[in-house]
This record gives structure tokens, C-alpha cells and sequence, in this order.
């Protein structure tokens, strides 16, 4: 009694506030910055960009170069053609680009990140279009604090105009992978476009918009699984972004002409360019932090000032968490690169890739499956010979036809009855249904192991074997 | 629903379904904010392992509107679809009728290509490969289960390949077969023959194909024969096919040519009897297939005994 009544008094005493578990996101305004890395990011938003808006115009023995067919389930990559059948390549590809992320986080953190994400590259071409129309930063700034005014619409509706049409582009480029894109541009060109195509590009477009325009670095940091496991990958030899803080601090401003150790001051100037130019919107001076997408541009910006300050560059770089601790030099550094996780990353991503490759271009053109007849499992013909049927669903994966002959092992005096040999078009399906015979007493009742051969007349490597079984009652 | 005889659990899965989405708007209404004393602290107050804190990092708004979203969402599909116990919904979508839609937009695609060969003649039919490549296709979907893949039947189910026929092998006699079936039926003739009377029918049967016989036993046979088989048969023996009475003088033998299959037929008699479980009749397909679909595998049928070709492409 006693004691509640003590506990209802303490909670009028304290009060209580209601704190808000979600929150407005604040804009950030990235300042543009030139630089090294930033040279590095611009080539590689071209070289990606080149091959994902160019690679559907390409054209390989009269057809689209890459194209997934999805309603034919063929999948065309230049000289291949995958059938549904083989997935396992998909699975490899998949397989190959975790372990490759894994071995580039390893070694240089969120590589992957910073440079060639989808999300990162169409971000940094929408702001390069946004600082064109709008400017930099803090005109960017001035004109979302200003009144709605004439030129205040204007700018944003070239922005958005802007967006938009690349949005469009990206998405009708998309949709290019999977229907021709001549005959995409045909339909789009006379409004002919069919219900999923308009989707489609409504709906890639408009995820470009919003993830690019609007979402920015909440994607990285609220959505990507990624970020929040590419943790697991580092340990205290990753490179990864770091402010020298045993060099930069005690931070302060000074003139050019100020001597820093007189002063009692580190190299850092407190100028904040560090946190103007970077797209998340963290100071990287506080250390590693799941936000930072290791895009370099604190490192360009510090640069900069450094240079104009005298001082040597590298305030901010990419380096260790021992390299920065033990205070050692490239090569050190260098040297730890070669440590077990790295080296066992890298030798599963070679065996992989070695087996892939292998298997690719081992690969035979032709698959084959035997399906017996059930219902029947053994039919006596004239003189007591014995007949199995079977349907064999011959694939011709190239695009070329071809002629195969049939031949069945496994039984002495077993032979096709009726025609041997199957003509196939070019990438196509077809079931032949086959008989197979054997004389009468050639082999005791019961099941027997036999095997079919599909052999190309016209290319001998050109062989698929399939197992079945001949029944004899 | 016929497990449950009262209308009890549509109302029991409809009230808890509401129920749970009128809580989880105000568990989230509830849950975007709490009360704190004293100000605002950098952590959520939970405490692990004694000195574990978790930062207060706040979700952007629209995060939880993602979460409103769903449970509109999920409202309009209740109103629009089934799901709401016995509730149909107002977009009145069965899975009986989006099979029915699917149905009839296959029919309106391949409509125009079955009444293409519809209007063409059997033999003409035939003569066209995609013709034929359809045929295979419902073929090896609707016969080869009892006549094989490639058409060669089986102990019971006629050989369709080899140029002899039951009921006639024109191209109309064959689409009349698959369109109505056929039920041809050989009586048991045992207890009429006895025993001894089956076996030397028996052996005259094996002596008009070549096959080997005892002549003693074939030579008494043959008067049975001329009064109780030669009225289906013919007196030659050379079948009749408006009856379906095979040809026994071709060494063409549907249920088996051996003495003791011969016997077990006169003496059980063949097709759907008494004596022959399991037997079975040819089924009509007119219902099933429609008459379009029948007429390209009549063609294809013919196409069987008629030319050879060996497959023709699936796609």
C-alpha cells in the first residue's frame, strides 16, 4: 500500500514527455566535389551506365545481342542460349557476385558501395542534373527555404522534367532486356504498347524516380541489407574511410599563415566541407559508421582544403584500423592484404569461377530426356519380339537445326523400330516418341538397364546420353 | 464448406480477421512514440547483459506509413475478395471463373487456327505439318495412354500405325471412332463350345493366320467356326467392320496371338463383360475435346498409317 502509493507519487513527479520513435527525415544537400575518387566514381557511373542503356541495341546473328525472352524461356547472351535448364548458371552468377562482394569488402570495405551500386550511380546522375538546373549547395539550400515564387517552380520543374525522362528512359532500357527493343520502341512510338510492357516501365521508372530523386541514401541506410551485413566482412585490416584523428586533432580554425603546433592545434581546420559533401550526412571524423557508403568524397573535399592550407593530403584517406594505430606506411599495410579471410575469399571465387567457366564452355548444345511409357510397360509383336516406347524430349540448344541420330545400348539385338534419326530447328523443343525392340528370349523378364545416345550427324562433340530402363515380361 | 454445417466459423474467422487489424493499426499508432521522463534520452531504454544500451535512432516517417499502407491495404482486398468467412466480395472473383476466363482467352487465341483445319478436309489436314504437330501434341496429351506414344497400342488398346483397322481406316471412319467411341464386344463363348469345342476353334483361328496348329483339332473347328464365329467374322474370317470384328487372318493380334491367348478370348469373350474385369471400351471425346480438336486428330491418326514422318517440332 504503502509502497504504490510512493510509486504513484514519483511518476507525478517526473514528467513525462512523448518522444517520437519516427521522424522527419532532414534533406542533405551534398556540395559537389572534384577529385581523384571523384573522378574514379564519374568513369564508372559511365562504364556502367554505357553497358546497361547500350548493351540492348546490340545485335548478334540477326537478333538482340542480350535479350531474356521470358514467354519462350530462352535466354540469349550473344553466342549462348540458356533454357530454364540452365539455371545452375544463374545460381553460379549469383553465387560469383556475393563472393566477389565479399572479397572486395574484405580488402577495401564498401567498394561496391561507393562506385558501381545501382543506387549510388542513378543518385549521383540525378544530382549532377539537380546541380545543373538548381546550382550547388547552398544556392540549392536558398532556393527550398525561399518562397514559392516563378523561378522557384520553374527550376523544379525542369528538375523533375529532367528526372523524369531519364526515369522513363531507364525503364523503357529495362524492359528493352526482355522484348526486343526495336519492336519496344515501335510500340512505344505508336502508343501500341501491351499491359505489362506500360507497367513495366511505369514501374522501374518510378523507382528510379523515387530511389534516385527522393530516397537517396535512406535506401542505404534504412533498406539495404547489405549495410547492415557487410559488417560481418570487416575486421581491423579492412581499408576503409578514416579521419587521422592523432593528426587532426585538437581541431580548430587558423589562418594559413598560423603555425598549428604553436598554436596547439591538429591539422583538422573544423571546415566542414567533410560533412557538406557527404551524401549520407555523417561526420566522418566520428569514426566508422554504418551510414558512411565509402564513397571517397570526404577525401576529395579534405584534400582540397589541405592543399590550399599547405598541408600534406590524407588527413582523411583510405586506410586500416591497425595501419592508423601502429602508424605504418603503404606497404605495411599492403602487406596485411594477404591475410587468411582475403586469401580464403579468393580461392573460393577462383574454384568457382574456374568451375563455371569450364562448365560453360563444356557445355553440349543438346539435352535429352527419356520419358517411358506408362501404361504399357512392354508390348509383344509379331514372332515374340518384345517393343518398349519411349518419348524422348530432344532440346536443340544452338541456333542452328540439326540432325541427330538415335541409338539405344544396353541389350543385345535391341534396335529402333521405324526411323533412327530426328531432324530439330534451331533452339527449339521436340518430342519424338521412339520404339525400341529386341527379339523374342533375348533377355529374361524383368527390367533391364539400357542407355539412349543423341549423337549430331554434323558435329561429332555434339553427344547427350540418357539412361533408361527396357522392360521384358 | 461442407465440414461445416453452420455459418458459426465464417463469423468466427471474420471477427477474429477484423479484430486483428483494428489492433495492429493501434499497436502502430500506439507504438510511433512513447512517454519518457524527464526529457528526451539518447537511448530506447532497453538494457542487455547488464550494460548493453540501444541508440534511439529514429525511423524517417514515411517508414510507418509503409505500415498504414499495408493495412489499407489489406481492407480493400477483404472488400474486393474472399476472405471475410463466407464474404465473397464485391469483385466477385472465384478461381473456378479466372479458370473459365483463362479458358476462353486460350480459345479465342487458338479458336482461329482450329477452325482453319476444321474447314479443310481429313487428308488435306494430314498432309500439313503444323497440322500434325498439333495432332501429335493432344495425341501424346488424350490417346497415348492407352495407345502408346507412337500410336503402336498395346495388349488391348488397337495398334494404330499398322494400316489394319477395327471399324475402317478412312479418315472419316476414324473421327467418327473418336468422336463416339467405340464399344465393340466379343461375347464369352466358352460355355456354348465347352472345352474341347473352344480349343479346336482355337487352333482353326491359329491355322487361318499361318500360325502353327494342330490340323486335326483345326479341321473339326472350322464347322464351329462357320455356325457360331462366322456370323461376326465372315465365313472367311476376314472380320466385318461395321461390327468392329477384327480380321483374323492377318497375324494382327489385338489381345494376343499365342494358342492360350486365343483360348482365354473365346472362352471370356472380349471388351467391357462380366467375365473381363478391368476392361475397357474406347471413349467418345466429342464432349471432352469438342469437334475442332477431334477432327485434327483424326488427321493425325491417318497421318500414322499413311506417311511416316517421324516427329514434328513441339514449339
Amino acid at each position: 500500500m504503502n509502497d504504490s502509493l510512493k510509486n504513484r507519487e514519483l511518476r507525478k513527479a517526473d514528467d513525462l514527455i512523448e518522444e517520437a520513435l519516427y521522424e522527419v527525415r532532414e534533406k542533405i544537400y551534398p556540395r559537389a566535389v572534384g577529385g581523384w575518387f571523384a573522378g574514379w566514381r564519374v568513369a564508372l557511373v559511365l562504364a556502367t551506365q554505357i553497358v546497361f542503356y547500350g548493351m540492348p541495341w546490340l545485335s548478334w546473328n540477326a537478333r538482340q545481342a542480350v535479350l531474356f525472352d521470358i514467354a519462350a524461356r530462352k535466354f540469349y547472351v550473344f553466342g549462348l542460349v540458356l533454357w530454364p535448364q540452365d539455371f545452375i548458371y544463374l545460381a553460379l552468377l549469383l553465387v560469383i557476385s556475393a563472393l566477389s562482394l565479399f572479397l572486395f569488402t574484405a580488402v577495401a570495405g564498401r567498394l561496391w558501395c561507393g562506385y558501381a551500386c545501382p543506387q549510388t550511380v542513378y543518385t549521383e546522375v540525378f544530382m549532377w542534373i539537380e546541380r545543373k538546373v538548381e546550382g550547388d549547395r547552398p544556392l540549392r539550400i536558398k532556393l527550398d527555404r525561399g518562397p514559392l515564387g516563378l523561378k522557384k517552380l520553374v527550376l523544379k520543374a525542369v528538375k523533375h522534367g529532367l528526372w523524369i525522362a531519364l526515369s522513363l528512359w531507364t525503364g523503357f532500357t529495362f524492359v528493352g532486356y526482355f522484348t526486343p527493343i526495336g519492336e519496344l520502341a515501335r510500340e512505344v512510338a505508336t502508343l501500341g504498347l501491351g499491359p505489362w510492357e506500360s507497367f513495366w516501365i511505369l514501374f522501374y521508372g518510378l523507382a528510379t524516380y523515387g530511389n534516385a530523386g527522393w530516397m537517396r541514401e535512406q535506401v542505404c541506410i534504412y533498406m539495404c541489407p547489405y549495410a547492415r551485413f557487410q559488417s560481418a566482412m570487416f575486421d581491423t585490416d579492412t581499408l576503409v574511410i578514416t579521419y587521422d584523428g592523432a593528426r587532426g586533432e585538437p581541431r580548430g580554425g587558423r589562418s594559413r599563415s598560423t603555425d598549428p603546433k604553436a598554436a596547439g592545434l591538429g591539422d583538422c581546420v573544423d571546415c566542414g566541407i567533410c560533412v557538406q559533401v557527404c551524401p549520407t550526412g555523417i561526420d566522418i571524423r566520428k569514426g566508422l559508421q554504418y551510414e558512411c557508403i565509402g564513397c571517397a568524397a570526404c577525401i576529395d573535399g579534405c584534400n582540397q582544403v589541405m592543399e590550399k592550407m599547405n598541408y600534406a593530403p590524407g588527413l582523411i584517406r583510405y586506410s586500416t584500423e591497425n595501419a592508423l594505430r601502429e602508424g605504418w606506411n603503404f606497404g605495411q599495410m599492403a602487406k596485411r592484404a594477404f591475410r587468411p579471410r582475403v586469401l580464403a575469399y579468393t580461392a573460393i571465387l577462383a574454384v568457382i569461377v574456374a568451375a563455371a567457366g569450364v562448365s560453360l564452355a563444356l557445355r553440349v548444345p543438346l539435352k535429352v530426356d527419356v520419358i517411358r511409357d506408362r501404361p504399357s510397360l512392354a508390348r509383344e509383336v509379331g514372332g515374340g519380339a518384345i517393343e518398349n516406347v519411349y518419348r524422348l524430349q530432344i532440346m536443340n540448344t544452338e541456333e542452328i537445326p540439326h540432325r541427330y541420330r538415335i541409338e539405344a545400348a544396353g541389350i543385345p539385338t535391341l534396335a529402333i523400330a521405324g526411323s533412327d534419326s530426328v531432324e530439330v530447328p534451331a533452339a527449339t523443343t521436340l518430342m519424338a516418341p521412339v520404339r525400341l525392340r529386341i527379339e523374342a528370349d533375348e533377355a529374361r523378364p524383368g527390367s533391364h538397364r539400357i542407355e539412349f545416345r543423341v549423337k549430331a550427324l554434323d558435329a561429332s562433340r555434339i553427344e547427350a546420353r540418357e539412361r533408361s530402363t527396357f522392360v521384358v515380361r | 464448406m461442407s465440414d461445416f454445417t453452420g455459418s458459426f466459423w465464417d463469423y468466427y474467422v471474420g471477427i477474429i480477421t477484423l479484430v486483428s487489424i483494428v489492433a495492429c493499426a493501434v499497436l502502430l499508432k500506439t507504438m510511433s512514440s512513447r512517454r519518457v521522463p524527464g526529457g528526451t534520452s539518447e537511448t530506447t531504454g532497453h538494457t542487455w547483459d547488464e550494460d548493453l544500451g540501444e541508440f534511439n535512432n529514429p525511423l524517417p516517417r514515411w517508414w510507418i506509413w509503409l505500415f498504414y499502407i499495408t493495412i489499407v491495404f489489406g481492407v480493400v482486398y477483404l472488400l474486393l475478395y474472399p476472405g471475410l468467412g463466407s464474404y465473397a466480395g464485391s469483385a466477385k472473383w472465384t478461381s473456378k471463373g479466372e479458370y473459365e476466363a483463362e479458358v476462353k482467352q486460350a480459345n479465342a487465341q487458338y479458336g482461329p487456327l482450329y477452325e482453319k483445319y476444321a474447314a479443310q478436309d481429313l487428308k488435306q489436314v494430314a498432309a500439313d505439318p503444323q497440322a500434325r504437330a498439333i495432332g501429335q501434341k493432344l495425341f501424346l496429351n488424350h490417346c497415348a495412354q492407352c495407345h502408346a506414344s507412337d500410336g503402336g497400342g498395346s495388349k488391348g488398346f488397337p495398334n494404330l500405325t499398322d494400316g489394319d483397322w477395327l471399324y475402317g481406316g478412312d479418315p472419316e471412319t476414324i473421327k467418327a471412332s473418336i468422336m463416339n467411341g467405340r464399344n465393340g464386344v466379343m461375347p464369352p463363348l466358352g460355355p456354348v463350345l465347352g472345352e474341347a469345342g473352344t480349343q479346336d476353334a482355337a487352333n482353326y483361328v491359329l491355322s487361318l493366320s499361318g500360325r502353327k496348329h494342330d490340323p486335326a483339332r483345326a479341321a473339326r473347328g472350322k464347322e464351329k467356326f462357320a455356325t457360331i464365329c462366322a456370323a461376326c467374322h465372315g465365313a472367311d474370317g476376314k472380320g466385318n467392320q461395321t461390327l468392329g470384328a477384327p480380321n483374323l487372318t492377318d497375324n494382327i493380334w489385338e489381345y494376343g496371338g499365342s494358342e492360350a491367348d486365343i483360348l482365354e478370348t473365346i472362352t471370356k469373350g472380349r471388351g467391357v463383360n462380366a467375365l473381363t474385369p478391368g476392361a475397357s471400351a474406347m471413349p467418345a471425346h466429342k464432349d471432352s475435346l469438342g469437334e475442332a480438336k477431334v477432327h485434327i486428330l483424326a488427321a493425325y491418326v491417318y497421318s500414322l498409317s499413311n506417311s511416316q514422318p517421324v516427329a514434328s517440332p513441339a514449339r
